[in-house]
């Protein structure tokens, strides 16, 4: 695990110590992955379809406790504690999630989808304090100029990438540890998806993202760090530039090249 | 040649198509025009305002004079209070079979019975109620007698607890899974995810079967028949005695004759407009509360 | 937000737990009395639940009263409740089924059409009727006019009952159908009727007889309409122009004659019967014939 880059510490905010998860008895969808994460760093999980990222990303924030077939093995440390011990709901809060597809509460108002983490875990806050993270995270996600006038209305109206948008808003107001996206543009069109990755730029300097893609020229344009995964295994790890320039296993390198994808 | 007959049957079958839905329009016509012909009798003798708020029925031949008031208090109260019990019970089942237990062998398993419920007749559950309720409800002290609004709301209940729940668990099932994930990845609890997502997402079908079991619960004849005691006055409370729209035409319609039927169909004719709104509320209560 | 967030999930957590606790107590007692009753129709009802039952008619109030005194079990059955109820629903089957089937395929051919809108509203409308005002109607309409009870005014009260369930039964079935069936048939030169009877209304078998089962099964139980129209009869009647009995009848017949009261239960224990073999039937066509 060479040349990982990091900006400010050398201490990882979230290391995967051998982390598998299993469908049924026997099969496993991700065997065995171990890496670290470091802060303010954007890392890429790609991988052919059914590789297994998305399984990997969901066990992060325990979403697989929601189906009671699949079973989740080895350590996941979050500024160290092991999430797979803790209760599920604490480990929600300090890792938020933005779906493929854009999910705004379609019975709240656009202010009180932003706010939906708090209410949904009875969190009271004074008005001005609402005002205050509404509008923080709105402007985060450039979204505050296009909807500041309309914040009462649903957000069914909205675009897709600004839907998307007011989702990652959302799970941004929680203040999580670490943000995941499981193919946060893949529903969008081009100019959206530009956005969204422009806002990720951005928004590393205040998180750390893991970021599930299909599309490695994503993958490339945007993370610093990236993952590759092949039948549920981690082929590789590293340095974004590194592996896409001198990709280290024969298989990286086939997928890269786009010999099987 | 062929093709002219294939053409003239087409034409024959599609008309007689439209005949058919025609017919659905005269019959509804018909049935309004039957009643309303019937009950002008009564509403030209008291006045459609005057019979309808008029407490007094009295058959007697020397002081015969007829007002709907006490039946329409009477079928209110069953009606509205066996709504009331049958809610904590039709909304668990809803979510047992619609959120908790969604799709397993047990929410099957569930709704077997459920329907089963609704299959039971009226005049059965009428028998039950009678034998078996009726003395729980001597013991608990409410009446002497047993019989009263309280037991016919009691059983009204159970029957419309089918009612209340389908509609209700087709959609809260239907609440897509995507808003649900959204929600728990925010960190809540089942519970939490209920109150703030499944149901006000599914609430316009919620609150439309309450409104079609209330509907049910007004028209329901038999089974209130048997066990609400059936005096001709206002009710003065649960604990009473009484009579509903339904009951009091299903008893005294046999040897009614004169302004007593035509009193009688008048109270048919109330209770079918009652009914008809209850209907339309409840489809306008889908369209607005759907429009999410 | 760490140190207060413990006990507040602890108290959310508990509270998600007894939510969860309580809709299984409620729904749990929600489902009690199905067996209760249940129960107390066959432990009360299997006593006279012999052959007699279907091959006797009623006996009279004398007879039982007789029989009562010197403890012997009430002689006679129901056969004039079953024949009555064959003849009753029977014609009421043979009116509301094809007029049923036709306007549920009008309703499904012409949705966008204002006029269909209006029928399909009308239809909701018939079909919240209380039983009881069908009784009326069905009494205004045909023992009026006749001068007596009648099984047929029976029939048109359970046909009115009927109706707007076969209708919407069908619509929906048809509504579910692929459009490419009927436009393959079209295409291959067929005539309207042809593709509807050929290919829709066999394709749509499964939905439509469940429907007109649940509607069999829905009549089968009424009392109010029958009250009104068919009054009853103490012998085997086929004179569609005469009263006539049925199940329910006998059943309301025998709750209102003490001497009578025993034979309720073992008529409800046939009466259900019926209705439950005819509710598994539907679901069993409903499960083979999934589109």
């Amino acid at each position: 695990m060479e040349n990982i880059e990091n900006t400010k510490e050398l201490k990882p905010v979230l290391q995967l110590k051998n982390v598998s998860v299993s469908y049924n008895p026997g099969t496993f969808a991700v065997k065995k992955v171990s890496t670290d994460i470091y802060p303010n760093t954007i890392t890429a999980i790609m991988g052919p379809s059914g590789c297994g990222k998305s399984t990997l990303l969901r066990a992060i924030n325990r979403m697989h406790d929601l189906y009671s077939n699949i079973k989740t093995t080895g350590e996941i440390i979050l500024k160290g504690k092991d999430i797979l011990t803790m209760d599920s709901m604490e480990v929600r809060r300090l890792a938020g999630m933005v779906f493929q597809q854009p999910n705004p509460f379609p019975t709240m108002s656009i202010y009180e989808n932003v706010l939906a983490g708090y209410k949904l875990n009875g969190i009271r806050l004074s008005k001005k304090e609402k005002d205050e993270i509404v509008e923080q995270s709105l402007k985060s996600v450039a979204l505050w100029d296009e909807v500041k006038d309309v914040m009462s209305k649903r957000g069914s109206f909205l675009s897709g990438g600004q839907q998307q948008r007011l989702c990652i808003a959302r799970a941004l107001a929680l203040k999580p540890e670490v943000l995941l996206m499981d193919e946060p543009t893949s529903a969008l069109d081009p100019i959206s998806t530009n956005k969204i990755e422009e806002l990720l730029l951005e928004l590393k300097q205040n998180f750390t993202i893991i970021v599930v893609t299909h599309n490695m020229s994503q993958a490339a344009r945007v993370s610093d760090n990236s993952m590759f995964m092949y039948l549920g295994e981690l082929i590789e790890h590293g340095n974004t530039t590194q592996m896409f320039t001198k990709p280290k296993n024969k298989r990286t390198e086939e997928y890269l090249t786009g010999v099987f994808g | 040649m062929k093709e002219q007959l294939g053409e003239m049957r087409d034409k024959i079958f599609r008309f007689l198509l439209f005949f058919a839905a025609v017919i659905i329009l005269l019959l509804t016509a018909g049935i309004i025009y039957a009643l309303v012909s019937r009950s002008t009798e009564a509403f030209q003798e008291y006045g459609v305002w005057g019979f309808i708020s008029n407490p007094e029925w009295d058959p007697r031949p020397a002081t015969e004079e007829y007002g709907a008031l006490s039946f329409i208090v009477g079928t209110l109260y069953t009606a509205f209070f066996a709504l009331f019990l049958c809610v904590p019970f039709s909304l668990s089942v809803a979510l047992f079979n619609g959120e908790y237990f969604k799709g397993k062998k047990i929410s099957s398993f569930v709704r077997s019975i459920v329907d089963l419920l609704a299959g039971i007749p009226s005049i059965v559950y009428g028998l039950w109620g009678f034998y078996a309720v009726r003395p729980l409800v001597i013991d608990l002290g409410i009446n002497a007698q047993g019989f009263g609004i309280f037991l016919s709301s009691i059983v009204l209940a159970i029957m419309i607890i089918p009612y209340a729940s389908s509609l209700s668990t087709e959609f809260i099932s239907m609440v897509p899974n995507k808003l649900k994930e959204g929600a728990y990845s925010l960190g809540a609890t089942q519970f939490e995810v209920i109150q703030n997502i499944s149901i006000p997402t599914a609430r316009s079908g919620i609150v439309a079967s309450y409104i079609l079991a209330l509907g049910r619960a007004l028209g329901e004849t038999m089974a209130v028949t048997m066990l609400i005691g059936n005096t001709d006055r206002v009710p003065k409370g649960l604990r009473d005695t009484g009579n509903t729209m339904a009951s009091v035409i299903a008893n005294q319609f046999g040897e009614a004759d004169g302004i007593k039927l035509s009193s009688l169909i008048a109270i048919g004719l109330l209770l079918f407009i009652i009914t008809a709104l209850i209907n339309m509320v409840a489809k306008l209560v889908m369209k607005k509360l759907a429009s999410v | 937000m760490s140190l207060k967030s413990k006990s507040s999930i602890n108290s959310r957590k508990g509270t998600d737990k007894l939510v969860y606790f309580l809709v299984w107590l409620f729904s749990f007692f929600a489902m009690i009395p199905l067996f209760l009753i249940l129960w107390d129709v066959v432990s009360k009802g299997y006593k006279n639940f012999n052959i007699n039952l279907f091959t006797k008619v009623t006996p009279s109030s004398m007879d039982a009263l007789i029989a009562n005194m010197n403890g012997d079990p009430i002689p006679g059955g129901v056969l004039n409740g079953i024949t009555g109820s064959i003849l009753i629903v029977g014609l009421a089957i043979l009116i509301s089924v094809p007029l049923g089937l036709f306007i549920g395929i009008y309703l499904s051919d012409n949705r966008d059409k204002k006029f269909a809108g209006f029928i399909s509203y009308l239809t909701d409308l018939l079909q919240g009727m209380p039983s009881i005002v069908i009784g009326i109607i069905a009494y205004a309409w045909v023992v009026k006019p006749l001068g007596s009870y009648s099984a047929i005014g029976g029939s048109v009260a359970l046909t009115m009952m009927m109706l707007p369930m076969i209708v919407r039964s069908t619509e929906e079935t048809m509504k579910m159908l692929p459009p490419s069936f009927k436009e393959s048939g079209l295409a291959l030169g067929s005539s309207y009727t042809s593709v509807v009877f050929n290919i829709l209304l066999p394709s749509g078998f499964g939905g439509i007889f469940t429907g007109i089962l649940l509607a069999i099964s829905r009549v089968l139980g009424e009392t109010a309409p029958l009250m009104l129209t068919a009054l009853g009869a103490s012998v085997v009647n086929w004179n569609i122009t005469e009263p006539t009995s049925a199940l329910p009848l006998l059943i309301w017949d025998f709750y209102n004659d003490p001497n009578l009261v025993e034979l309720v239960w073992s008529t409800s224990l046939l009466l259900l019967i019926v209705i439950f073999c005819l509710n598994w039937i539907a679901k069993i066509v409903s499960r083979k014939w999934k589109i």
